[in-house]
């Protein structure tokens, strides 16, 4: 207790000292833009990140994720932990204390009935609630009193921080949205287009894909913030233009995830008007490698399949030349720069759960093609391609999204393969089908008609249990399941699936994590993949813009409140 | 004439009909999902409840004929009782977007106004240049003018807005800074300051499209006017003692018009699509921005209306050109 | 007065076509628009014979970096600090892949893809347009399916096409024999439509001009009516199609091929190029605007050629 004190303390001093003008409202408009437009204000309809930000302004969870993707409290007074009683020793129970005092922007006062409802309504098989995930294994929540609320889980659940916590879900007030539960959720436009919130702006108007425009909240719980009295949220063009408009010509004050060549943002920043700032999630740049038979000549319920194993990429010596045959520091440079660090490991972040066992980042053109030598394939027929000891020729299709830096990392390791005398075809695929789930398209990257195929993933949050999970035989995409699963790459080991049932039982944290590397380590050594650049995610502020810290772990816009316009600009 | 067009109007619903049913099915057949731009840190289980939840479950035949119903019998219900203040629509579901779960016409009425001041602009300024230039053009054939009006038409033609485009922002925004880059589509314009600002912002996409525009009808005039300058009636007509520019202006510019008219026709509906690409480049976010994100979101309810609406301005507008050439040539008969 | 009884001509009658040899070569702009597209056929077609540098090449290594984005010899001139190679004149990429090489490459398919889908919806747009304008009972069924195919969404249209046809043409024709056919397909299918309207307009106008009676009156048949006087009296719209086709085909090829429908991505066309310049535009202008040049000069020379050709066959200028 005395600990907090000194820091509200220190941190009252802080803000005293920063500014004297901090009052709310007294800095002005700011000006925001995200080069993917929201479409939507309620988070609980959709997944896009570019939804969940916006409404991060608005809507609060009640605890959140601080910018090193520590737990950090928002609504609430203390993180429930076993320790301090707030998580019931047998893992199925946690309860929350609401800070006294909260109140809605309309002036009504913040309750555990609004964060019992949100539950519901997130809950409601009808709704169509797109994270659901979050209440996995949560049997009901109960309201103990105003401010009381706990939330009972069906299983133990060691990491019990799902449901309420991080941008994507925040609460929503049951006023509000008390008739737009189940299949009615879509119909509430005026409701999902303005919800009300605790957080410290107010929507005054929305354009679905265009633009939001917000002004200060005056019930917020700072009086004196925000400093800005509105902002105008920007959607729509493309990075480029979003870093130009920011750095080089000024209009806007935060540009968010520029993916864009590192040359091309040193360039921006010779404007002058703006930093960059970058930010390192779980977010992970990967080769998959197809663990069956992408071959057309296959039936459609073989092909991909774990009927049909693949012909060659199973064999460690294939895939160990191939990783090793790739410049891992040269990617970086060539396509990420600051935003981007070699990596060996398909979960690179928290530091916790990262293994340290393997390295990367020299590349062996020799050795790879010695490895391959050894294992008996050999270029048979002089074309300058290997044959396998079956006599198949080493040839591979290559499949990304279409993306610039993407397509130049296709073209950089295509070179470095055939040196090793592995032949790849590139092909690349329009976003929208590529990532979509349609079972009937040929081009998705669950159905992998392709050897190999690079994308990126991460989780959200800091757990990686069910992240980890995917890796499970049984969720590999197939005829079955339409198509649909995680396990992109079919790979299969019993040992995992063991060792992953302990994960589910192990509460300890880092004794998680020590199973957490051994997961890593054996998906990645067993060739599911070939992790190649962590991936961190970049913004950039205008250099009048103070208080901005790039928080890849939670809404980039999570401390907007304590943003401020430097004094002197 | 007048029972040629409404013969041609009512012949025109089946056609409609017929085309949003091609529309229909082709989206359906389309690969995509309305989930690809959910995060794969989403589970197939809820993307699949997030799918039912927008109605994907239900059959082919089901969801359009529910389209047809909510096109063509409640949205005119929604504008009467916007109108008048009666509540017909009231509880009707109406044409709902699956990216933004909300009614696509309030959508589309509130893209309207930038993609009108805009391309419509752009469409009115080009094809007021184009005339003159290919007209010109046409009767000083290969003077210096004619060579230059040809030489920016086709550099002008051939070089794709997302280049021009950027290529004016980075010289008039970026080092210049006298025009903005990104298109305030928030901005009322009420008084003369907004209007002035108003102005600067649409100059450098209006400028873009109209070039476009502009090469594209200055051609097809001046090709059409030289095919009429060396016809015998231009010979009668000078003989019979006209003045060059009765000759010029009325006899050969009347006679070819045709062309052009049918170039402007089918331009006009565009005006509404919107450029997809040049408001991507500026920011407008107009219709053509709505339509192309609908798309890749897989969208489908807004792709079919905009699409719809889309076919019935192109029906409309091959009528009027119709119409027109029987105006402008008194020979062509339709019935 | 054996003369008049057996008439012999001073020389033999002249060829037609001489006739219009010699109108083409007398007209300028159509002799320069020929040279330069003839340059420009011959630059991207035999070039790579000669400039043998493989444009898919990436240098490895320490080269990578020495190699990659250096400016066109001509940078040098102004600014000394500016890192030129001779070994690549026109620079190279952020790779480090040759420009001059990939210019070569990019040309042979941009110019095939952008001549032949032209050709395709020339001649898709000249026989709806001619038929909808010359046969009644025809005008309308053709004109409603314009009106279908305008109509129509491009993106979906091609996901739907590159689904179906897609594997089977890849089968059929070689995996770039087959992406080929499906862009020139797909650009040819959805482009016809502007043509075809206006051929009707001046269709229907012309089959009612005295000519056309006078013609049918002495029993032309209706085959002959089109290709004899239709035809030639819609050849200057055509042509103005005909360039402009061109450089909507060459860019929507590259749209095409950046949304994933069309060639691999390390498979350079002008299109591309330009698209893949444009983010770095201040830093290395070259690299979009030299292809950008290039699809400009084609168009321009083909517009001229155009041109020439229009009026060689115009028999009321020949005749002057």
């Amino acid at each position: 207790m005395t600990r907090k004190a000194i820091l509200l303390g220190a941190a009252a001093g802080m803000a005293l000292a920063s500014a004297a003008t901090a009052e709310r409202g007294s800095d002005g408009n700011v000006n925001i833009i995200y080069w993917q437009a929201p479409s939507i204000l309620n988070p609980f309809l959709t997944g896009g990140t570019k939804d969940t930000e916006a409404a991060s302004l608005i809507l609060e969870p009640l605890a959140r994720y601080d910018a090193s993707g520590n737990l950090t409290t928002w609504l609430v007074d203390e993180i429930p932990t076993v320790e301090n009683g707030g998580v019931a020793e047998d893992l199925t129970s946690i309860t929350w204390k609401i800070t006294p005092g909260i109140v809605w922007s309309d002036g009504t006062p913040f309750t555990a009935k609004d964060v019992k409802f949100t539950a519901d309504y997130c809950m409601d098989p009808d709704g169509g609630c797109a994270q659901l995930t979050k209440f996995e294994n949560v049997s009901d929540v109960e309201v103990i009193d105003d401010l009381t609320v706990k939330v009972n889980f069906s299983v133990p659940t060691p990491f019990p921080y799902g449901p309420f916590v991080g941008v994507e879900n925040p609460i929503l007030q049951a006023a509000q949205f008390a008739d737009c539960t189940g299949a009615r959720a879509s119909e509430c436009t005026e409701e999902n287009f303005g919800p009300i919130g605790t957080g410290p702006f107010v929507v005054t108007d929305f354009r679905p894909n265009d633009v939001i425009q917000f002004a200060a909240n005056e019930n917020y719980r700072d009086p004196n913030k925000p400093a800005f009295a509105t902002v105008t949220f920007k959607g729509g063009g493309d990075a480029t233009a979003a870093g130009r408009a920011v750095m080089e010509t000024g209009e806007f004050d935060y540009a968010w995830n520029l993916q864009l060549a590192p040359d091309v943002i040193a360039k921006m920043q010779e404007g002058g008007k703006g930093t960059p700032v970058a930010g390192f999630g779980p977010l992970v740049e990967r080769i998959m490698l197809n663990q069956t038979n992408p071959s057309a000549e296959l039936d459609a319920d073989t092909r991909s399949t774990a009927k049909a194993p693949h012909p060659f990429l199973t064999d460690p010596a294939v895939y160990n030349a191939m990783s090793l045959a790739i410049d891992r520091p040269l990617l970086v440079e060539i396509g990420y720069g600051q935003a981007g660090k070699v990596s060996c490991n398909w979960v690179p972040a928290p530091e916790i759960f990262a293994s340290t066992s393997m390295t990367c980042d020299t590349q062996d053109i020799e050795g790879a093609k010695k490895m391959l030598e050894d294992a008996g394939y050999v270029d048979t027929d002089g074309d300058g391609v290997r044959e396998t000891p079956e006599g198949l020729p080493m040839k591979i299709l290559y499949q990304t999204s279409t993306n610039a830096v993407r397509q130049d990392f296709q073209a950089l390791i295509k070179q470095w393969w055939s040196e090793i005398g592995i032949d790849a075809e590139l092909r690349n695929i329009n976003a929208s089908v590529f990532f979509g789930g349609d079972p009937g398209s040929p081009d998705t990257f669950q159905k992998f008609y392709a050897d190999v195929e690079m994308y990126a993933n991460t989780f959200s949050g800091t757990d990686p249990q069910s992240y980890l999970g995917n890796m499970i035989c049984d969720k590999a995409p197939r005829p079955e399941t339409q198509w649909q699963g995680e396990n992109i790459s079919r790979w299969c080991s019993d040992e995992y699936e063991a060792l992953y049932a302990e994960l589910g039982k192990t509460s300890d944290i880092n004794k998680r994590a020590e199973i957490g590397k051994k997961l890593n380590d054996m998906a990645v050594q067993g060739g599911a993949m070939i992790p190649l650049v962590h991936r961190g995610r970049i913004s950039a502020h205008s250099n009048t813009l103070g208080g901005v810290e790039l928080n890849v772990w939670d809404s980039e816009l999570w401390n907007i409140a304590d943003w401020h316009r430097k004094t002197g600009s | 004439m007048l029972t040629f067009t409404i013969r041609r109007l009512v012949l025109a619903v089946p056609t409609l009909l017929f085309i949003s049913l091609v529309i229909f099915l082709l989206l359906e057949l389309a690969p995509g999902d309305p989930m690809a731009q959910v995060p794969l840190t989403v589970p197939p289980e809820v993307k699949e409840k997030m799918r039912e939840a927008l109605g994907l479950g239900q059959p082919m035949h089901v969801r359009f004929w529910k389209w047809l119903v909510q096109f063509f019998w409640i949205e005119p219900q929604v504008l009467v009782d916007h109108y008048f203040g009666t509540t017909f629509s009231e509880g009707d579901l109406r044409v709902i977007s699956w990216q933004t779960r909300s009614p696509v016409m309030d959508i589309v009425i509130q893209r309207l106004p930038q993609t009108l001041w805009v391309v419509g602009t752009a469409y009115v300024v080009g094809i007021l240049i184009a005339l003159p230039i290919g007209i010109y053009s046409a009767y000083r054939q290969y003077s210096w003018f004619d060579q230059a009006g040809t030489f920016i038409s086709m550099v002008g033609f051939s070089v794709p807005p997302f280049f021009s485009g950027v290529l004016v922002i980075v010289i008039f925004s970026v080092n210049l800074g006298w025009f903005p880059s990104i298109y305030d589509t928030t901005l009322v314009v009420d008084d003369w300051e907004s209007f002035r600002r108003q102005l600067l912002q649409m100059v450098m996409p209006v400028t873009v499209l109209a070039l476009q525009i502009t090469a594209q009808i200055s051609r097809f005039m001046r090709a059409s006017m030289l095919d009429n300058l060396n016809q015998d009636y231009v010979r009668t007509a000078r003989a019979k003692g006209l003045g060059e520019r009765t000759v010029v202006m009325v006899h050969v510019l009347r006679n070819s018009m045709i062309p052009v008219v049918t170039v402007i026709a089918l331009g006009v509906p565009s005006i509404f699509g919107g450029a997809i690409i040049t408001e991507q480049v500026f920011k407008v976010n107009g219709i053509g921005q709505l339509l192309i994100g609908a798309i890749q979101a897989n969208d489908l309810p807004m792709v079919q209306t905009l699409t719809f609406i889309f076919a019935v301005l192109i029906v409309l507008f091959n009528l009027v050109a119709d119409v027109l050439y029987g105006l402008l040539d008194p020979r062509i008969r339709y019935d | 007065m054996t003369d008049l009884t057996n008439p012999q001509p001073a020389s033999a009658p002249r060829n037609q076509w001489l006739d219009v040899w010699d109108q083409f070569k007398s007209h300028r702009g159509a002799l320069i628009g020929s040279v330069i597209f003839l340059l420009i056929i011959a630059t991207v077609y035999v070039g790579p014979l000669i400039w043998r540098i493989d444009p898919q090449f990436l240098p490895q290594g320490r080269d990578f970096i020495t190699l990659r984005d250096t400016r066109p010899i001509w940078v040098g001139l102004w600014d000394s600090s500016a890192k030129v190679n001779w070994a690549h004149p026109l620079g190279t990429d952020n790779l480090g892949r040759d420009t001059l090489a990939r210019l070569m490459f990019g040309g042979q398919v941009s110019i095939a893809v952008g001549l032949t889908a032209m050709l395709l919806s020339l001649l898709l747009g000249t026989l709806v347009g001619v038929l909808a304008g010359f046969t009644r009972k025809l005008d309308g069924p053709l004109m409603r399916l314009t009106d279908l195919f305008l109509a129509l969404p491009l993106l979906p249209l091609i996901l739907v096409a590159s689904l179906l046809f897609r594997e089977s043409l890849s089968a059929a024709f070689g995996p770039e024999g087959g992406t080929f056919l499906l862009i020139v397909i797909l650009i040819g299918i959805t482009s016809w439509m502007p043509t075809a309207r206006i051929v009707r307009g001046d269709v229907l106008a012309l089959k009612e001009r005295e000519f056309v009676l006078a013609a049918r009156s002495i029993g032309t048949t209706n085959n002959k009516l089109i290709l004899r006087h239709i035809l030639p009296n819609v050849l200057s719209p055509i042509m103005v199609s005909a360039t402009l086709g061109i450089a909507t085909a060459i860019i929507t090829e590259s749209a095409l091929s950046f949304l994933g429908f069309g060639f691999p991505p390390d498979f350079p066309t002008w299109g591309r190029l330009l698209n893949d310049g444009v983010d770095r535009l201040v830093s290395f202008p070259e690299r979009s605007i030299l292809p950008g040049v290039m699809i400009s000069l084609t168009v321009l020379s083909v517009n001229y050629l155009g041109d020439g050709l229009r009026d060689a066959l115009d028999p009321r200028i020949r005749g002057r």
